[in-house]
């Protein structure tokens, strides 16, 4: 069973048509760009990189509600 | 003054951030949600009848879907990073409300859609027919899975039920999870999202199939599938228009502000008529200049108040009613912005209360505070508005849009009968304006779509959460030049990824299907 799902993507990624391996050529790249370059260096998560637990967030965000704009 | 510059710049290049990546997004969604159906019909037929020119029709359209699939996987996730970045306090603030649904959305894209995805792709003559067959019904049953997810998630935030906000935690947690899923908002988004999906995959396969017609090329297989497209176009141009009625009456009761928006209402009252047609323009003696006057307008006489009560005479109140307050045609009454601009700052005064009593141990006054907050808790999005007329969302923007997308609509629906008759006499190709026509409606597909989303997010402004936050309060307060950059990084991606599949799809519908 397992061989056999391992043979439809072995097989079925190996004769792939043109088209296809550029496809798979820009869903890589995409990925890469997404997640290293954008998620890592461009789009941290705020709270997540600013504060540690759960409490100091709650606090950020109950300080921005305060707050007025 | 310098703060305020900076703040309405960060505001503003956010929304425009997230609506270029969501406009972008969907551009690859409906595809996806309608053409595997479409697919799973013909493989179906092939698998019954045993017809080779099912198989080869499958396998072209499956070929397109591959390429429209492939180059908008994971596009979404950047909406959900930026929900990270640029709208801190909204991720926070709706805390699971939209994790659960987007977790349960993670599971089923990943182990249904990409799972099948790679049967249905990869596995022709390794699988059995009817587990080929199987896949292909996986994947259009999870992409509409992951699609009512997502919508459940979008549906709250226009109509905020089933969940209770912890002063302690600053985040609204869900108290009853069905009422979420199954709320009226959110049914009919569903339902409406993925008909209008389906209505725009049916133009595709008609407007692709009505080029083979125009080239004189492989034209029984484009017979068939104008005949396969224009009959499921019918039927979900028909759904769409169903459930476009029935979201429309939800909003009547959610959302009245944005109603008026769409019909560019500033005084309702009892049997009011829905504007076909018209212009908006300046007019100095309405109070705020977010509130214009239609011109040579065209209207249905008493259609909107039958539309959203089924009564020609029902009340349906404009934007100066619901500014001034007003009673409902159910009678309930609805206070003024002004009011409600009250009633949310002794929500946020409540919950400053409530923290420092928190912090002083002071059970008496920490429970006198959340019984204000609680009593006013529904409004509390008002108190961060600086005046009544910031409730006002932009309205020409609103209308033009509903238009636009009605209007295109009807024109699916002429569409579709042309195509599904002449094809069915054989004479699709002898009216050289259909084939045309049809070819022109896969742009405007897009163009209605996106149209629908403007009217349903544009409309709901200033809020992000309705009622209870605003876009100005869910940023996270980063440096607008920040966000501008991310702006322009997203801009340049998506673009790319749009030229790579038009010019991959191009090149492989002149290729045409593998025939005999």
């Amino acid at each position: 069973m397992l061989r056999r799902a391992w043979m439809l993507y072995y097989d079925g990624l190996r004769n792939m048509p043109r088209w296809a391996r550029i496809l798979c050529i820009i869903i890589v790249c995409k990925l890469l760009i997404m997640f290293l370059v954008l998620k890592l260096c461009f789009m941290p998560n705020y709270l997540n990189t600013h504060y540690t637990t759960d409490e100091e967030k709650s606090n950020h965000v109950l300080n921005e509600l305060i707050t007025k704009p | 003054m310098l703060y305020e510059i900076s703040s309405t710049t960060l505001v503003e290049w956010s929304r425009w951030q997230f609506a270029m990546t969501a406009i972008y997004h969907y551009m690859f969604v409906p595809l996806t949600l309608g053409l595997s159906f479409l697919l799973a019909v013909m493989e179906t037929m092939w698998v019954r009848t045993g017809k080779e020119e099912w198989l080869h029709a499958t396998k072209f359209w499956m070929k397109l879907f591959a390429i429209n699939f492939a180059i908008g996987i994971a596009t979404g996730l950047i909406l959900e990073f930026q929900f990270g970045s640029n709208w801190s306090n909204y991720s926070w603030f709706v805390g699971d409300i939209f994790g659960a649904p987007l977790a349960i959305e993670g599971l089923f894209a990943f182990f249904l859609e990409a799972t099948f995805f790679a049967v249905m792709f990869l596995g022709w003559n390794k699988v059995s027919k009817k587990f080929h067959l199987f896949s292909t019904w996986m994947v259009f049953l999870g992409a509409n899975i992951s699609a009512l997810w997502i919508l459940v998630a979008n549906a709250w935030m226009q109509n905020p039920v089933g969940t209770e906000f912890n002063p302690l935690t600053a985040r609204n947690e869900m108290d009853n999870f069905w009422e979420v899923l199954f709320s009226p908002t959110a049914m009919n988004k569903f339902f409406h999202t993925v008909t209008s999906a389906y209505t725009l995959s049916a133009c595709f396969v008609v407007g692709v199939s009505a080029w083979f017609i125009l080239k004189k090329r492989n034209l029984e297989f484009a017979r068939k599938s104008i005949l396969l497209g224009s009959v499921f176009g019918i039927l979900s141009i028909l759904a769409t228009i169903f459930t476009g009625d029935t979201s429309a009456q939800d909003v009547t009761h959610t959302q009245p502000m944005k109603l008026a928006a769409m019909e560019g209402l500033n005084e309702g009252g009892n049997g009011v008529g829905l504007t076909v047609i018209g212009f908006l323009a300046e007019d100095p003696s309405l109070p705020s200049t977010r509130m214009k006057t239609t011109r040579y307008g065209i209207a249905i006489p008493k259609l909107l108040s039958f539309m959203s009560y089924r009564d020609p005479d029902a009340y349906v109140p404009g934007i100066q009613n619901i500014l001034d307050g007003y009673t409902s045609y159910e009678g309930i009454t609805y206070p003024s912005i002004e009011q409600r601009m009250a009633n949310g700052n002794k929500a946020i005064e409540a919950l400053t209360s409530y923290k420092q009593a928190i912090q002083e141990q002071n059970q008496e006054k920490a429970d006198s505070s959340l019984q204000i907050l609680k009593e006013n808790y529904g409004d509390i999005g008002y108190g961060y508005l600086e005046s009544p007329y910031d409730a006002i969302p932009p309205v020409p923007l609103v209308f033009y849009s509903f238009r636009i997308m009605v209007g295109l609509g009807m024109l699916f629906v002429a569409l579709f009968i042309l195509s599904w008759w002449y094809a069915k006499k054989r004479k699709f190709e002898k009216f050289r304006f259909i084939p045309y026509l049809a070819i022109a409606c896969i742009p405007l597909a897009y163009i209605a779509s996106q149209c629908g989303w403007i009217v349903a997010e544009v409309g709901r402004q200033p809020w992000i959460v309705q009622n209870l936050m605003p876009v100005n309060v869910a940023i996270t307060r980063i440096a607008s030049g920040w966000v501008v950059t991310t702006f322009w990084m997203f801009a340049i991606l998506f673009t790319v990824l749009l030229i790579a599949e038009i010019g991959i799809m191009v090149a492989q519908i002149k290729k045409g299907p593998k025939m005999g």
